[in-house]
């Protein structure tokens, strides 16, 4: 009876289980391009985590860990506009839908769709967007998508309007490790 | 009897593993043991200055701060003076951030024609997280010359007795997104002072903080207690309530204090100014920030 059930949840176990990637040292950038001025900041410290069999994605990032050209800017963003302290993670929570498109063991680019919910300053939106794996000695994932400051009830002030962008580029490059548990 | 408590306990194991999965499938992040960092409070003041005295916020890494602080006379001087308008002291400085611990500064009053060199350094810093450390304790220590003509040229001057230091301890916490408080133990030390009955020494305490209205708008306020018997009774304790006002690149501040001198050993020991007659300044600071060095990341790029 007891080696049954040990056997039945060891096997359990196994189904449940599918590999899984992360990383702790993402890179997310961000864009603003105006006529004024050019607006960027980089992460290196989000995190990842993937379903390599149900395509199920999530992704975090400290808001205070974007580094601007400025410090009086990355002070304003995390003041005045994502507030940081109420606010502190952006993150993304989906799915890459074609995940089955995706050799891991093969050398190569692979596209993928991805969408989900992305959570910014406490707003929630759902996206969908386009990138892609870029399998070789490790697991790269590329992707780009637009946000709208004025979609996360991030307010501009009228004196920066124009300098800052209404659409903003957003860029994610991460080296995926496999997930041991 | 004993088989059914294994039976059930195996199935609390299978269930409780299930439960996990489960748990998994909605958070996998969670799954990432998280390796708490921490988080240094930041955006405790807007400005460097909470209206004479240094805040919390010390000038970032590789920024200049060019400063401007400017005084009008006091309103009750009437009419025929503009209530002040018509008078000004002022003291132009640069800051730098050598690192985010620590910064230098210089400055020029016309306040007595001084000259004042600080260096402030963060020994802790308020934190959450894998390091909790409830306070924030910076040193500030100045240096200020003043440079008028000597009162007595034929007797025997000495550069020294042109000195005046001021030593610090800026102890703060961020209560709360709008509410920053700060205690300032100050000691200042007059090479020279008017009488052989007045101590060289001054001890006072300090306190401040401000309130956030809006993202954009906040209340300062700063007073000194001077601790009895030191300096003449002509002088007064140090107070000053504020506005800051943010439009984008600049922090404007706006003020109303009784001292007229803008840097340490002036508003501590030599504010002469009686609140209650109306001896009021108004007054404010300009700052202007520009960056010298880049941060990392960007010193590539461009």
């Amino acid at each position: 009876m007891k080696q049954l059930l040990i056997i039945a949840f060891t096997v359990l176990s196994t189904v449940a289980y599918s590999q899984k990637y992360f990383t702790r040292s993402g890179e997310i950038s961000f864009y603003s391009s105006t006529p004024v001025e050019d607006i960027e900041a980089h992460s290196n410290s989000a995190s990842s985590i993937f379903d390599a069999k149900t395509g199920a994605a999530e992704f975090s990032v400290p808001m205070k860990s974007f580094q601007f050209e400025k410090a009086l800017m990355q002070e304003h963003f995390n003041e005045n506009y994502v507030e940081s302290d109420e606010f502190p993670k952006g993150t993304f929570k989906g799915k890459f839908t074609n995940i089955e498109n995706v050799d891991f063991s093969k050398k190569g680019e692979y596209p993928v769709n991805v969408e989900g919910e992305l959570t910014i300053h406490g707003v929630t939106k759902e996206i969908k967007t386009s990138g892609y794996f870029i399998i070789d000695n490790g697991i790269k994932g590329e992707a780009q998508f637009t946000v709208s400051p004025s979609d996360f009830d991030i307010e501009i002030p009228d004196v920066v309007r124009d300098k800052i962008a209404k659409v903003i580029k957003i860029k994610v490059s991460m080296n995926y490790k496999e997930f041991k548990r | 009897m004993k088989n059914s408590l294994k039976l059930s306990l195996a199935t609390l194991l299978l269930f409780s593993g299930n439960l996990l999965f489960s748990q998994n499938d909605t958070s996998m992040l969670s799954m990432l043991d998280p390796e708490e960092e921490t988080v240094y409070v930041g955006s405790t003041y807007k400005s460097t200055r909470i209206v004479n005295s240094h805040s919390l916020k010390t000038t970032p890494k590789g920024v200049l701060d060019f400063r401007i602080a400017h005084r009008f006379g006091f309103v009750n001087t009437g009419i025929y003076e503009m209530f002040g308008l018509d008078q000004a002291t002022i003291r132009l400085g640069f800051d730098y951030g050598i690192t985010d611990w620590l910064m230098v500064g210089v400055g020029r009053s016309s306040f007595d024609k001084t000259y004042d060199g600080f260096v402030r350094a963060k020994i802790l810093r308020q934190s959450t997280g894998a390091k909790e450390m409830p306070i924030s304790l910076q040193y500030l220590a100045t240096t200020e010359v003043n440079t008028l003509k000597w009162e007595n040229p034929d007797r025997d001057n000495l550069f020294s007795s042109r000195l005046a230091y001021t030593h610090q301890l800026i102890i703060g916490r961020k209560f709360s997104k709008s509410l920053t408080l700060q205690l300032m133990p100050t000691l200042v030390h007059r090479n020279l002072v008017e009488n052989k009955d007045l101590s060289n020494d001054v001890l006072a305490l300090g306190g401040g903080g401000r309130v956030k209205i809006t993202n954009r708008v906040a209340i300062t306020g700063e007073y000194y207690y001077v601790l009895p018997d030191q300096i003449q009774d002509t002088y007064e304790n140090s107070i000053a309530i504020g506005v800051d006002i943010e439009t984008g690149g600049h922090v404007f501040q706006l003020h109303v204090t009784n001292s007229t001198p803008m840097v340490e050993n002036g508003f501590v020991t030599q504010t002469t100014g009686n609140p209650f007659d109306g001896d009021i300044h108004f007054g404010f600071n300009i700052s202007r920030v520009f960056t010298l060095v880049k941060p990392k990341s960007f010193r590539k790029s461009k």
